[in-house]
């Protein structure tokens, strides 16, 4: 009970700083917005030059796409700044956080929740609706079912990633950029069809790393379609199980890099 | 102030721009972690891209063939950070504390110092973070192999007035600080129109046509990526592939002289926050 009072001050002081800069935090919220507009943009643009790409129509494209983009979303609001660790170990702040009563990672997340990301979850939200109206999705219990449960498996499974990439910092503090080839990478990569990619590039990001199971397959499984590279129907009702697997690596992970963690000194 | 005289000018110039070339050598971690990621985004990019060239008829896109996709792509990883298209808030983060009052105090104009470092800069990311994903790239797609001889000196010289066409936006919406004291708005809106007006998330020329001439030749930021890219592929001949940086250099002059008054104005009004 007493945790709790203790992440709720940490988020309240949050919407007071939201008080205080009003006009910041709205030119920072429609310019976050904005990307998430971009993204979708760009998949409109690639495909709405060709009528199919690699096999998938501008509307099969755009679920895809706005499954993944629902999914990190979400992330990116809830966990996404658990990338602000390279700063706290090198500033020493980890170490105030470290000594702190409570779990390490709830209040990185707790401290520092960018509210301003919640319109790109809407605009996110928006294009998914769109999505689905253009597709003629042959609705049955188990669809609607995977149409809740996808975005919420995609918010585990980036925010996994999003942890995961963090802890590198616990290793190697100048990991710079590195981690947003999976976090950042990651959302492009699921932004498309998995056969748009090709060789062991596709065999590493969709199956190794998991990637392929955020959109791709559960817009498999909404549209009824088979899947050209060969996996089965079910494949698409495995998001949660694949997102699980990689929220408990992301879990031990962190807690062998707080384990490891010994301060800069500073 | 005394200003500096031509051969000490020059001097002084090269002296900052070596020194900002130190500066980023010293990050060595940080910049294999960023080669990796434009590798990786290489990848990415560039698969998609193919396979729309594939679903089009005659597997052009936008004039481009595959292997000037191919190309264009990597080429477009390899100079995000040579023109510097992200993430400088130097100047901004000087006005806010007011540290930019030493700045101020030098015998060199703020715009040529600046100017000097981030040129050193654009040296090391060309070493560093240009080759290798082209290096990559070629490795791993049929990349596009310029048959013009003038295309690679041309190409030089294209990526040259890109950053400091880079360089010069930077600058201005840096020093929006001078009366905004808080420039992460303007920033942020940079980063957001750079990265797509540019040409770095898909070619402008899928866009229709006239969309394409206005993002060419009415905003500066296609002269960052996507110009260069154009000029490397040989997607025009060699009279618009010229005309093409004749343009880059008419927003390079245009802006840097913006900058100039710019800086000028600021001065005659700046209130040095803090202590």
């Amino acid at each position: 009970m007493a945790d709790l009072r203790a992440y709720g001050a940490l988020i309240g002081g949050q919407f007071r700083s939201i008080a205080s800069y009003r006009v910041s935090f709205l030119v920072e919220m429609s310019s976050n917005a904005m990307t998430t507009a971009l993204d979708i943009t760009t998949v409109l643009v690639l495909f709405g030059a060709n009528r199919s790409v690699a096999g998938f129509s501008l509307a099969e494209a755009l679920l895809v796409a706005s499954l993944s983009s629902l999914g990190f979303a979400l992330a990116d609001m809830l966990v996404g700044n658990v990338d602000h660790l390279k700063t706290y170990v090198r500033s020493g702040l980890m170490d105030v956080i470290l000594v702190r009563p409570l779990g390490s990672l709830w209040q990185l997340l707790c401290m520092d929740l960018p509210f301003r990301k919640a319109l790109r979850v809407v605009l996110a939200l928006v294009v998914l609706g769109v999505a689905i109206h253009l597709n003629d999705v042959d609705w049955t219990p188990g669809r609607v079912a995977l149409l809740v449960l996808s975005p919420l498996a995609g918010l585990v499974f980036f925010g996994a990633i999003f942890v995961l990439s963090a802890s590198l910092a616990f290793w190697w503090v100048d990991s710079g950029e590195l981690g947003s080839a999976f976090t950042y990478g990651g959302r492009d990569f699921t932004s498309y069809p998995v056969p748009v990619y090709a060789g062991w590039f596709r065999a590493v990001f969709a199956y190794a790393l998991g990637f392929g199971f955020v959109a791709y397959q559960p817009a498999l499984a909404l549209l009824g379609r088979t899947d050209p590279l060969g996996l089965p129907a079910w494949a698409g009702y495995l998001s949660p199980l694949v997102a699980l697997v990689a929220a408990v690596v992301a879990a031990l992970v962190w807690r062998a890099g707080v384990r490891h963690y010994r301060s800069t000194g500073s | 102030m005394d200003r500096l005289d031509a051969r000490e000018g020059v001097v002084t110039f090269g002296a900052l721009a070596r020194s900002g070339f130190r500066r980023w050598s010293t990050y060595r971690q940080a910049t294999i972690a960023g080669a990796f990621t434009n590798v990786v985004f290489g990848f990415l990019r560039c698969y998609v891209i193919l396979a729309v060239a594939a679903a089009t008829a005659g597997g052009l896109a936008a004039g481009y063939d595959a292997e000037q996709l191919a190309t264009y792509v990597w080429v477009g990883q390899g100079l995000i950070t040579v023109v510097g298209m992200w993430g400088w808030t130097e100047l901004a983060d000087r006005i806010r504390t007011g540290e930019v009052a030493a700045d101020l105090l030098r015998p060199v104009p703020p715009v040529v110092s600046y100017l000097a470092a981030d040129l050193g800069r654009f040296g090391h990311a060309m070493l560093t973070r240009f080759v290798p994903p082209m290096v990559v790239g070629a490795i791993f797609f049929p990349l596009y192999v310029p048959h013009r001889a003038g295309t690679i000196p041309l190409f030089l010289v294209s990526v040259v007035l890109g950053t400091l066409v880079s360089f010069a936006g930077r600058f201005l919406v840096n020093a929006t600080a001078y009366w905004l004291h808080d420039a992460r708005g303007p920033i942020g809106l940079w980063t957001l129109a750079s990265g797509v007006l540019a040409g770095l998330y898909f070619p402008l020329r899928l866009l229709p046509d006239w969309a394409a001439v206005l993002l060419y030749a009415a905003l500066p930021f296609a002269g960052m990526l996507q110009i260069p890219a154009d000029v490397l592929t040989e997607r025009d001949g060699p009279a618009l592939q010229a005309g093409l940086v004749a343009v880059q250099a008419v927003w390079a002059a245009g802006l840097l002289f913006a900058c100039a008054r710019v800086q000028k104005r600021a001065e005659s009004k700046l209130v040095v926050q803090g202590g």
